[in-house]
């Protein structure tokens, strides 16, 4: 294996083209997903871009990730995607005026790495991951949501809060109501969040997220915002259902 | 290449009429004369101990048996009633199930030519979810499954004082670690069989826990051993008591995850920091607590968090 690793830099520097290290989580599908997502930009392994979620998830439906990527500079935008999850990608955030940080919580179909790659001012992408373990089936579980009518009066309902002290001050968490189904289940189209917004009060864009199908049955966000103050947070669904609220400090 | 050969031969001598024999080794110790168990481990499902996890046991009346529980697997029920009828030759009058989950009435397909009962909830959980949960067990517990499927009780079983078999039994119908809890009170001998309601010496499971219900049932589980008649104290999962200390033991674990939840809610943490923290001196020792708080994150925290997020947010 160390050989073949090392004929393959040679190979590299023979033809001066810039060759990825090898993947720390020896997916047998990074090949994959560098071209399919990546394609002919930079990309880096980068321990500054952390992914926690736990090694063995207990509920395939409702796998916690927290991106940390904080530690670099100038991140633009954030890719979180699962190789091994029948629809890939999960999520992307574009931090603006907040931390380069989010926690969320997926539905994994089987184990599968879960990566973050953070895309720097100077165009490279900055990957970091980890394997999560799982039972399987999230992805193709019916939501609660699509087994009870109850959520339709509550649809896009948002409830948050802010900590403006302690260890957590600029903490801004954030729960709707929403099924986010992934479409996979027979019957049950694709019915999730597309679009999510917060800003301060004065209307200065702090985070974009756009989600994807996996994110999970009513989504809870975790960020942090620079500086304290109202914020606001708007956003729809791809079947054009709008929201808006306002998270008190 | 030895290894593999190894693991060949084992392949060929372990399947079915081989050398593994799937042997539970199921022992019924007589708690009182006439009352059985049969106490499980206190680990979590594997394909070591194939289930055996659990506390199911047997109360012998004049005119028949009463099965309290099957265990996890066909298997499992065949082997315990194999035990029972090496003890008497008394009929089985009743077999009942204290509650859906699975290590508790998958042994059910080996009485399924004897009445089964449960509590009405319980009776529609197992229709409802019974194969899934034999699914996830397969999973879990390997070849110790073969052939398990899930057989629902039939019978409804209501609280209040049964003479059955010659025995004055109690039904107690509880809820709390699930939505239909079952204790039974032999009357006769003082041994109260609690079901999951009450873990000894093992972390409680919490999939389908409502907590506030729960804690009034250890507080009706309590008072039962407070009366004069009160000998012995049969948990789901652990060692048999004398006492009440299981029931302190497990409602002081529930207190300790419904105040960790609802601070680490509070202080703004996020379900991999309440993952994080730090399983406190008093409970560290419970068998399997490590993986059974992190279940409890998952079941419980949600809840918790909702509630601490209610406030602030304006339409």
């Amino acid at each position: 294996m160390a050989a073949l690793v090392l004929a393959v830099v040679m190979l590299g520097e023979v033809l001066a083209a810039p060759v990825d290290a090898a993947d720390p989580l020896e997916s047998a599908r990074w090949g994959d997903m560098r071209r399919a997502f990546f394609a002919d930009q930079p990309v880096v392994f980068d321990a500054r871009v952390k992914v926690v979620a736990p090694l063995d998830a207990e509920n395939p439906m409702q796998v916690p990730v927290t991106v940390d990527a904080a530690e670099l500079s100038d991140a633009r935008e954030v890719f979180v995607f699962a190789d091994f999850n029948p629809i890939i990608q999960v999520l992307r955030f574009y931090p603006e005026r907040a931390s380069a940080y989010l926690g969320f919580r997926i539905k994994l179909q089987q184990s599968s790495p879960v990566r973050a790659a953070v895309r720097t001012g100077d165009g490279v992408w900055h990957v970091g991951g980890t394997w999560v373990n799982t039972v399987g089936g999230g992805c193709t579980a019916p939501s609660a949501a699509a087994t009870s009518p109850e959520w339709q009066r509550r649809l896009n309902e948002v409830s948050g809060r802010q900590w403006s002290e302690g260890p957590l001050a600029g903490r801004v968490r954030m729960r709707i109501v929403h099924p986010m189904d992934t479409g996979l289940v027979a019957g049950i189209p694709a019915f999730y969040l597309d679009e999510l917004e917060f800003l301060s009060a004065e209307g200065v864009l702090l985070m974009r997220v756009q989600p994807f199908e996996p994110v999970s049955e009513n989504p809870v966000f975790t960020l942090q915002q620079g500086a304290p103050g109202r914020v606001r947070t708007m956003g729809r669904d791809n079947n054009g259902n709008r929201f808006e609220a306002w998270i008190e400090p | 290449m030895r290894r593999v050969f190894a693991c060949l031969a084992f392949l060929l001598f372990a399947v079915p009429g081989g050398g593994v024999s799937f042997d539970y080794g199921l022992v019924p110790r007589e708690l009182a004369p006439g009352v059985y168990v049969f106490v499980g481990t206190t680990e979590d499902f594997s394909t070591r101990n194939g289930g055996n996890i659990v506390n199911t046991g047997f109360i012998v009346g004049t005119g028949g048996v009463v099965v309290v529980d099957t265990g996890p697997s066909l298997r499992y029920g065949r082997q315990m009633r194999a035990a029972i009828a090496a003890k008497t030759e008394a009929p089985i009058a009743l077999v009942l199930n204290t509650h859906l989950h699975p290590d508790h009435f998958l042994g059910n397909q080996a009485f399924a030519d004897r009445p089964l009962g449960a509590l009405a909830a319980t009776r529609s959980g197992i229709e409802r979810d019974g194969n899934a949960f034999a699914e996830n067990l397969f999973r879990m517990a390997g070849d110790w499954m073969l052939g398990t499927e899930s057989v629902p009780p039939t019978l409804e079983l209501a609280e209040g004082i049964r003479e059955f078999a010659g025995r004055r039994l109690r039904f107690i119908a509880l809820k709390g670690h699930t939505d239909a809890d079952l204790a039974v009170y032999d009357e006769t001998s003082g041994v109260l069989f609690a079901g999951d309601l009450v873990f000894n010496g093992r972390a409680p499971t919490t999939p389908h826990a409502e907590v506030s219900a729960w804690y009034a049932a250890l507080d009706k589980l309590e008072a039962i051993t407070r009366e004069p008649g009160f000998r012995k104290l049969v948990p789901g999962h652990g060692e048999v008591a004398q006492d009440a200390a299981p029931i302190a033991q497990t409602r002081a674990y529930l207190r300790w995850l419904e105040r960790e939840f609802a601070e680490a809610a509070a202080a703004g943490l996020d379900m991999n920091e309440v993952l994080a923290r730090p399983i406190p001196a008093e409970f560290a020792a419970l068998g399997v607590v490590a993986t059974e708080y992190r279940r409890s994150v998952g079941h419980l925290f949600p809840a918790a968090e909702q509630k601490a997020l209610g406030r602030g947010a304006a339409r």
